[in-house]
């Protein structure tokens, strides 16, 4: 016998907690990464070419919206990089009861957010 | 009747683990290189060029690359698996991706070694 179960496949009813959600952030923010090597490879070879290309970039990037840029990028570095440890405990069996957990996944937001708004500050 | 077990193709637990063995390196080499530069701020073009000139920035960076491309590879694979259902357009993002991380890999070695 089948039981009937609830199906809330429509993304605006799920109501994911705080671990699922950045749990899909950290999924979202790596494939921005990915999408966002070029362009970091392209800035490296950039800053190391000459001092006039490495001039042209600082300008480049003193442009507001490249700091708004930059600091998109940091945030899902630094997102990523936090989420990421926190599996690595996950892993090794730290923090896998559903309290703990949830404190962790409040790390993650409130640390990534809290070093992304200090990587600001610096660029600004 | 033949008695079949269902198995996989048995590279899970291997990119599993690469997945988590490249994610501790990159962490280590995040909290160094910021290190590095938070001791020896890099203010212009001249102490930028002259940090990446030493070896040990030049292969520590070309280690944590190949990892990133490595670790980028196993989550964009995921990813696609996850979502793109059909397998024709599925390989052609597989071979665009891996060809991308090939180029960006050799990139790279160029850019690291190239001024």
């Amino acid at each position: 016998m089948t039981k009937p179960r609830p199906k809330h496949l429509n993304l605006l009813q799920i109501r994911l907690p705080l671990p699922g959600v950045i749990s899909i952030m950290h999924r979202v923010f790596g494939a921005a990464l990915f999408l966002a090597i070029p362009l970091l490879l392209y800035a490296m070879q950039s800053s190391l070419e000459s001092p006039a290309s490495f001039d042209a970039l600082k300008n480049a990037l003193a442009h507001p919206l490249a700091k708004l840029f930059l600091l998109g990028l940091a945030w899902a570095y630094l997102h990523h990089f936090c989420a990421g440890l926190r599996y690595l405990a996950l892993d090794l069996d730290y923090g896998t009861d559903l309290a703990p957990a949830r404190a962790s996944a409040k790390a993650v937001v409130a640390v990534s957010l809290g070093l992304t708004l200090l990587f600001g500050v610096w660029i600004w | 009747m033949v008695r079949r077990e269902v198995v996989g193709a048995h590279y899970g637990l291997r990119d599993w683990l690469a997945q988590r063995i490249t994610a501790v390196v990159m962490v280590i080499y995040t909290l160094l290189l910021v290190l590095a530069l938070a001791i020896a701020p890099a203010v212009d073009f001249l102490h930028w060029s002259t940090l990446w000139k030493m070896p040990v920035m030049r292969y520590a960076t070309v280690l944590f690359l190949l990892c990133v491309y490595y670790h980028a590879w196993i989550g964009v694979r995921d990813i696609v698996m996850d979502y793109v259902k059909d397998a024709g357009l599925r390989l052609t993002l597989y071979v665009i991706v891996i060809g991308a991380l090939v180029c960006y890999a050799v990139w790279s070695i160029q850019i690291l070694w190239g001024f």
